[in-house]
């Protein structure tokens, strides 16, 4: 069945790979359909998708954060008359079923790019006494819910993608997202917040990404204050944490003041687990494997904060050998800890993610990129295990980017499947981070650029210098 | 820290040759009610390294888990157990130890520090 997808326009990226996600996570076995309106671009908030079912579709907008509605299409056109023949036919054993006398319904006019007075969305909603109502009106809250969305031709300015025609649209809907988890969990009132805290809505973006439910055990390697695992226990699932900060972790800023506290003042389960440790020289017991149902987290890009892992600086480097702590300095040591590029870092965390990992589990995490690489192909880590399925870019300023990256377990893990991961990996860092000199993408977002020949370049490669439309910068 | 965390790890000091689960000292133990979810809990039982959890439950004072897991069928009491073995016994304070090599990784507040020094990597 065809449904009409309006989302909120905003993360644009965003909006099609949640929605794939989560069908899914409630049952979709084939990849989905799409289909864009007549006319419009792949920007629109608009979109035409096919689900198996309406309970799939409701399932699919409750749950989600970016879908504005899903609705039952009764009809469309360029004008009202053209609106009522394409209604007309709509088949009435279709129509009827939601008209019965004995329920409440209510016709909302939304308009996209433009305003209408109070008497012309009435007008509107009178035009369509062709459709037989039987049943009675509730504004507040009605059995059925009928929308009239009208968009004109427009020039970009509107804040939407340029629409070359006029369209109206009418439906019935059949489920909308759940945007008052936003102000509820809204960074502003965490308890304990840090530096790199991930941002409420894209936390719960990436707990759908990674398919988070009730059942799961959702694991978070980079876990910080723990708000990426906040969104994952609120859709449901066990949670599990670790860092290699002992005082994020353990001690946070006081006993009413980490990151326990930030699930009890949701009232969520607290996780399962948080542990410190080295993701570079993993604790794990032989045999463990295939424990986790999704992996999702935010590794440090080396931007505003470096990763690090076990073995101080000139230990690393050779430049002094491992030392041993003398007996009475050990209880309480804090381990010297030394830089961790970034690509080393995803290559633990893929190696951890291919054994860990159930199969067709998920792992989710953000990876950053310069934006004047945009006119190249850009490539991701790959691993034999893994299949790509989602990639979704956040703009962040001119100079780069980080994107989404979905990858699902498709293969399972081996000491060969290893060894094949070790040489995919090795000719990554050799060929595609040129802007890696030592894995640090902090010298190359922050350097100024200081003579004319760079500014000509960057605005040459800024290809949209003012934004044509919001959504595309949100 | 809850017992399917321990269950987990182990000691990866250079060196130590069997990756095998931790000896418990246990010095604070509290009890934390958590959800019953069977799901979960079967879920679980495929992966967990059962001897590790009876050791480990017993060091905390629990001893009503049976020596060996249920074959198939796992019925609602022995998952009730199971789920208060894995889930919800807390060890606040004490240390986990390498059989092997003897070394021990403290446990505070509930979490455990499984971070090497320097001359263990």
């Amino acid at each position: 069945m065809w449904f009409l997808c309006v989302f909120y326009h905003r993360l644009l990226d965003f909006r099609k790979p949640e929605v794939e996600a989560l069908a899914e996570l409630f049952g979709e076995d084939e990849s989905l359909q799409w289909r864009l309106p007549e006319h419009h671009h792949n920007d629109t908030p608009f979109h035409f998708v096919q689900l198996s079912s309406e309970e799939i579709a409701q399932n699919i907008a409750k749950r989600s954060i970016l879908v504005k509605g899903m609705y039952e299409l009764w009809g469309e056109g360029t004008c009202y008359e053209e609106l009522k023949e394409s209604i007309q036919s709509f088949p009435d054993s279709r129509k009827l079923p939601f008209l019965t006398s004995d329920s409440t319904f209510r016709i909302s006019v939304e308009t996209f790019g433009k305003a209408l007075t109070f008497d012309e969305q009435k007008e509107r909603i009178h035009s369509l006494t062709y459709i037989p109502f039987e049943g009675k009106v509730n504004l507040k809250n009605p059995d059925h819910n009928f929308f009239l969305m009208e968009m004109d031709e427009s020039e970009e300015s509107n804040g939407l993608p340029p629409i070359v025609q006029r369209r109206i649209f009418f439906g019935r809907e059949v489920g909308f997202a759940d945007r008052k988890l936003l102000p509820t969990f809204q960074l502003k009132s965490r308890t304990y917040l840090g530096p790199t805290a991930m941002d409420a809505e894209m936390a719960f973006l990436m707990a759908n990404q990674a398919n988070a439910a009730s059942g799961k055990l959702v694991y978070d390697p980079f876990v910080g204050t723990g708000s990426i695992l906040v969104s994952a226990a609120r859709f449901g699932a066990m949670t599990m944490g670790a860092d290699i900060d002992i005082r994020v972790v353990r001690d946070g800023r006081g006993p009413d003041c980490n990151v326990w506290s930030n699930f009890k003042q949701y009232g969520l389960p607290a996780p399962v687990a948080l542990l410190r440790m080295d993701n570079n020289v993993p604790p794990w017991r032989s045999g463990l494997k295939e424990i986790f149902d999704a992996i999702i987290c935010d590794p440090p890009y080396g931007v505003r904060a470096g990763g690090r892992k076990s073995g101080g600086r000139k230990i690393l480097r050779g430049t002094v050998d491992p030392y041993t702590v003398p007996e009475d300095k050990r209880t309480g040591h804090i381990p010297s800890t030394g830089a961790y590029s970034l690509v080393e870092c995803v290559h633990d965390l893929l190696h951890l993610a291919a054994r860990m990992l159930v199969m067709k589990g998920r792992l989710v995490f953000f990876f950053p990129v310069l934006r004047d690489e945009c006119g190249s192909e850009v490539k991701f880590p790959e691993h034999p295990c893994f299949k790509l399925v989602a990639v979704s870019e956040q703009i962040l300023s001119s100079r780069y980017s980080r994107v989404l990256l979905t990858m699902v377990k498709v293969g399972p893990y081996s000491d060969e499947v290893e060894e094949a991961a070790r040489l995919m990996h090795l000719e990554f860092r050799e060929n595609h981070l040129k802007w890696l000199e030592e894995g640090n993408i902090h010298s190359s977002v922050f350097k100024p650029s200081t003579d004319s020949s760079q500014i000509q370049t960057e605005s040459k490669t800024f290809k949209d210098p003012k934004p044509k439309y919001r959504g595309k910068y949100v | 820290m809850r017992l399917i965390m321990h269950n987990m790890l182990t000691c990866n000091i250079k060196g130590v040759i069997n990756k095998s689960p931790l000896r418990i000292e246990a010095e604070k133990v509290i009890k934390k009610e958590v959800d019953f979810n069977p799901d979960f809990l079967r879920h679980m039982l495929a992966k967990i390294e059962w001897k590790a959890l009876v050791d480990g439950a017993r060091s905390m004072g629990y001893t009503e888990l049976p020596v060996h897991a249920p074959g198939i069928e796992s019925d609602e009491p022995f998952l009730r157990k199971f789920h208060h073995a894995l889930l919800e016994l807390n060890l606040e304070e004490g240390s986990l130890v390498c059989q092997e090599s003897g070394r021990k990784f403290p446990v505070n507040k509930g979490v455990p520090n499984m971070l090497l020094h320097e001359k263990e990597v």
